[in-house]
C-alpha cells in the first residue's frame, strides 16, 4: 500500500471513528425535519380569533365586511352600527374588541377613500389593513362603476387571467411553482456546500495543529513528505465528508420516496400526480406537497447530487490547502483567527451572491462571472444548477476550479513545510511570504 | 566500508543565519556516536538533514555507501526531542500506522510489534488509547515506534529525557542490546554521564561549527592534563609538601575515603608518574593514586566556554 493511501485511510477512519462525526450524522437530519415540521406546525396554527367592532354610519360597507367572517377564521367583524360612537371609542378595549373601524355617514359613499377610521391600542398587520382597504375599495370601485350606468357584469366578464407556460427547448414542461424548489434546492446545496468546507476545512487546520502540538509531526515526516502528508490529511477528510453527504442524500431521497408513495405521486423520470389521487376530494394542503414532490423529482436530481459532490471536492480542495497552511503557521487555534477571516469572506460573499443574483436571474453576468471565479465558483454554481447551466460553463468553471487547487497547493505546501516545524512564534503575513522563498 | 554514515562539509543557513557551517562526521558502522552541543549549535539542524526533513544548502550525506536519498528512509530510525503520538489513537493502530510508513508490510509491522512489546513487557498496552498512559508509558511506545523497522542507523535526540531511572535503564540496555546486532547510533544528548557510559565515538558541535571529533578515548586523552589525585597518609605534612612543591604544581582535591589521609591533586608536567610516587612512598603511605580523567563534561564546557 502506497504511503499517501496510508495516510488517506487514517484520516478518513480518525474522522468517521469521531463521536462528533457520528452524532452530526445521524442527528443533523434528525434535527432538520424536526425543526421543519415544528415550523410548519407554528404557521399553521390558526390564531386566536381577533373581534373587529364596526360602526359603519353609512351603512353601505358593513355587509361586506361581515361577510368575510367566515373566510378565514382569523379577524370577526361585528356590526356595532346602533350603539354610540363615543362610547364605542370608551368600550373596545375593555370588550376584549381588537379595534374599532369607523365609517362615517357623509353622504355619497365614493368619496369615502380617505375618511376611514381603524381605532386601535395595538397597531394591525399588514394583512389585515390589505384586506379591509381591498374589501372597501372593491364596494367603492362597485359604486362608481354604478354611478357611471355601466354594466358591472360585463366588466367582469371582461377581465382577463394570463397564465405563463414555462417549458424547456428541450421540450420538458416546467410547472408553474417551479422556482421556488429551485430556489430552495439550490440555496440548500450552496449553503451546505459553504457549511462542509468551513467546517472540513477546520477540520484539517484542527488535525495540523494537532500533530503540530502533539509533536508527533516529527516522527512522521522523517517518514514521509510534508507534500504527501498534507495531501493525505485532505483527501482522507474530503472522503468523511463525501460519506457523510451520502449518507444524508440516501435519507433525504428515501424521505421524498416514501413522500411521494404515500401521496400517490409517480417515481421516475415522467413524474406526475396519478389521476385518480386528483379526482379524489382532498385538502389543499396535501396537493401542495404532492406539487413540491412532484417538482422535486421533475429537478435534475442526478447532477445536482454528482455537481454537490464535484463542487464540494473541488471547493473543499482549494480551501482545505489554505486551511492546512494557516494549521502549519500557528501554534493553537486562537492564533488562527486573523488567517481565517480572507478565507471565511469569500464564501459568505458566494452565498450572498447565490440569493440575491442568481435567483434574479441565474443565468445573468454577475452570476455566470462569479460561478466561474474558483473561490465563489462552488457556491454560485451549485445554486444555479437547479435552473439549468449548460454543460460548456460548468466544464469551464470546474476546470479552473481544479487548476487553481493545483496552484494554490503548491503554495500551500511550502508554508506547510516550514510551519510545521516551526514553534512559539505567531508567525505574520510577512512572514508567511518569506516561508515561500525558502528552499529544501 | 567503515562508516555507516557520512557527513561531508554540510552547510545550513536560514535567512542570515547559519545553523551549519561545513561540518562533516564520520559515524563507523556499530559504533554509539555521541553528538554534543549545547542548544542551538546546530544538532537539530544536522540531524534533521540526515533524516530527510530538510535539504542542505550545500555538502551531502552519504549513508551505507550511497548518497542519501528517499528511500533511505526506513533505513534510519528516529527519535526525536519533541515527541508525541496521537493521543485519541489505539496503541497498536499507531504503532502499526507509523511502522507502516516507514515501509514494513502489516504483518511484518505486526510480527515486530509483538516481539517488542513482550521484550518490554506492554503486551497489555495494544487497545489502549495514547491519552490513557503515562508520559513514561508513551515514551517506551516512542522508542518501539523508532526501532520497529529494524533501522541501519537509529537516531536519538535526548533519549533519556522524561523516563524514570527504572524505564531509563531498560532503554538503555536496549540501545546497547541493539548496537550488540550491529545498529548504529546517533546520540544527541546533553546528559553527559551518559555520553560516557554508552558513546564510543563523540563529536562537539558549538556555534555551527563542529570542534571536537574522535573516539571517546582520544578525545579524553587529547584533554588530558597530567594531574593526578594523591591520597598519603603522613606524619610530616611540612616536609612532603616542601618536596612536592619544589617539582610539581599542587593544589587540595577532593575524593571521597575511608582514611583521614592528606588530599592533593599534583599537576607532574613533563615528569612521568613514577618520579611522584617514588617521593610520595619516600614520605609516607599511599592510599590513593589515580590519574585525573577530564569527563566529557570538563572538555565540553572547556571547549565552548573557549
Amino acid at each position: 500500500m502506497s504511503i499517501i493511501s496510508l495516510i488517506i485511510k487514517r484520516e478518513f477512519i480518525s474522522k468517521v471513528r469521531n463521536k462528533s462525526f457520528v452524532v452530526m450524522t445521524f442527528l443533523s437530519p434528525l434535527l432538520f425535519v424536526a425543526v421543519t415540521v415544528f415550523i410548519s406546525y407554528l404557521s399553521s396554527m390558526k390564531a386566536d380569533t381577533k373581534r373587529i367592532a364596526i360602526h359603519d354610519a353609512s351603512g353601505v360597507f358593513v355587509h361586506e365586511l361581515v361577510a368575510q367572517n367566515h373566510k378565514d377564521g382569523e379577524y370577526k367583524y361585528v356590526d356595532l352600527s346602533l350603539i354610540d360612537v363615543l362610547y364605542l371609542k370608551d368600550s373596545i378595549a375593555n370588550q376584549s374588541y381588537e379595534g374599532l373601524l369607523l365609517i362615517p355617514d357623509e353622504g355619497d359613499a365614493t368619496t369615502f377613500e380617505n375618511k376611514i377610521q381603524f381605532i386601535a391600542n395595538t397597531s394591525p398587520s399588514i394583512s389585515f389593513i390589505e384586506n379591509v382597504q381591498d374589501v372597501i375599495g372593491k364596494k367603492i370601485t362597485q359604486l362608481n362603476l354604478q354611478k357611471a350606468h355601466l354594466d358591472t357584469l360585463a366588466i367582469r366578464n371582461a377581465q382577463s387571467h394570463v397564465v405563463l407556460n414555462l417549458a424547456k427547448i428541450s421540450g420538458e414542461e416546467t410547472v408553474k411553482g417551479l422556482n421556488e424548489i429551485k430556489i430552495f434546492i439550490g440555496g440548500a446545496f450552496g449553503y451546505l456546500v459553504m457549511m462542509f468546507i468551513i467546517m472540513y476545512g477546520n477540520m484539517v487546520m484542527r488535525s495540523v495543529i494537532e500533530e503540530k502540538t502533539n509533536r508527533i509531526i516529527e516522527i512522521i515526516i522523517s517518514s514521509v513528505k510534508p507534500f504527501h502528508l498534507m495531501i493525505g490529511k485532505i483527501v482522507g477528510t474530503s472522503l468523511a465528508g463525501i460519506l457523510q453527504f451520502l449518507i444524508w442524500s440516501i435519507l433525504g431521497l428515501s424521505i421524498i420516496t416514501f413522500a411521494s408513495y404515500f401521496l400517490g405521486v409517480n417515481v421516475g423520470p415522467t413524474a406526475r400526480i396519478s389521476p385518480e389521487m386528483m379526482s379524489q376530494g382532498q385538502n389543499e394542503f396535501v396537493s401542495t406537497v404532492q406539487m413540491y414532490i412532484l417538482e422535486i423529482w421533475n429537478l435534475p436530481i442526478a447532477s445536482i447530487l454528482l455537481g454537490f459532490i464535484v463542487y464540494f471536492v473541488g471547493g473543499y480542495f482549494l480551501y482545505s490547502s489554505f486551511y492546512a497552511a494557516i494549521g502549519a503557521a500557528v501554534d493553537n487555534q486562537t492564533d488562527s483567527q486573523q488567517f481565517l477571516l480572507p478565507i471565511i469572506m469569500p464564501l459568505v460573499l458566494s452565498v450572498y451572491i447565490g440569493f440575491f443574483s442568481v435567483v434574479n436571474d441565474p443565468n445573468g453576468t454577475i452570476a455566470v462571472v462569479f460561478s466561474m471565479i474558483p473561490l465563489t465558483s462552488p457556491i454560485v454554481m451549485l445554486m444555479r444548477i437547479p435552473f439549468g447551466v449548460p454543460l460548456w460553463q460548468i466544464a469551464i468553471s470546474v476546470t479552473i476550479l481544479f487548476g487553481t487547487f493545483f496552484g494554490v497547493v503548491w503554495f500551500a505546501a511550502k508554508i506547510y513545510r516550514v510551519g510545521i516545524l516551526m514553534y512559539g512564534k505567531k508567525p505574520s503575513w510577512k512572514e508567511l511570504y518569506r516561508w515561500l522563498k525558502y528552499t529544501g | 566500508m567503515n562508516n555507516l554514515l557520512e557527513v561531508n562539509k554540510v552547510v545550513k543557513q536560514y535567512g542570515d543565519y547559519t545553523a551549519l557551517n561545513e561540518v562533516s562526521l564520520n559515524v563507523p558502522k556499530g559504533s554509539i556516536y555521541g553528538l554534543l552541543g549545547p542548544n542551538g549549535a546546530g544538532k537539530t539542524s544536522l540531524i534533521r538533514i540526515i533524516n530527510q526533513i530538510t535539504l542542505p544548502d550545500s555538502g551531502e550525506i552519504i549513508l551505507d555507501g550511497e548518497k542519501l536519498q528517499p528511500k533511505h528512509i526506513q533505513h534510519i530510525g528516529y527519535l526525536p526531542e519533541e515527541r508525541g503520538l496521537y493521543q485519541s489513537m489505539k496503541v497498536g493502530e499507531q504503532c502499526l500506522y507509523l511502522a507502516q510508513l516507514k515501509g514494513l508490510s502489516k504483518t511484518e509491522a505486526k510480527k515486530q510489534l509483538e516481539y517488542w512489546f513482550d521484550r518490554l513487557e506492554i503486551q497489555g498496552w495494544w487497545n489502549k488509547k495514547i491519552q490513557e498512559l503515562s508520559k513514561g508509558m508513551a515514551q517506551k511506545i516512542q522508542f518501539v515506534v523508532c526501532v520497529l523497522h529494524q533501522p541501519k542507523l537509529l537516531i536519538l535526540d535526548e533519549p533519556f529525557s522524561g523516563f524514570d531511572p527504572v524505564n531509563a535503564n531498560i532503554i538503555k540496555d536496549e540501545i546497547l542490546a541493539l548496537k550488540q546486532k550491529g545498529t548504529t547510533i546517533l546520540f544527541s544528548t546533553h546528559r553527559m554521564e551518559s555520553v560516557e557510559e554508552l558513546c564510543d565515538e563523540i563529536a562537539l558541535i558549538h556555534q555551527s561549527n563542529k570542534l571536537i571529533e574522535g573516539k571517546l578515548n582520544d578525545v579524553k586523552r587529547q584533554f588530558r592534563t597530567n594531574s593526578y589525585e594523591v591520597g598519603i597518609l603522613t606524619s610530616d605534612v611540612e616536609g612532603l609538601m616542601f618536596a612536592i612543591t619544589q617539582k610539581f604544581t599542587v593544589s587540595p582535591a577532593h575524593f571521597k575515603s575511608l582514611n583521614n589521609e592528606l588530599k592533593l591533586e599534583i599537576n607532574i608536567g613533563d615528569a612521568t608518574p613514577n618520579e611522584l610516587l617514588n617521593l610520595l612512598v619516600y614520605k609516607g603511605q599511599v592510599t590513593h593514586f589515580v590519574e585525573k580523567i577530564p569527563s566529557v563534561n570538563d572538555i565540553f564546557i572547556q571547549t565552548v566556554s573557549k
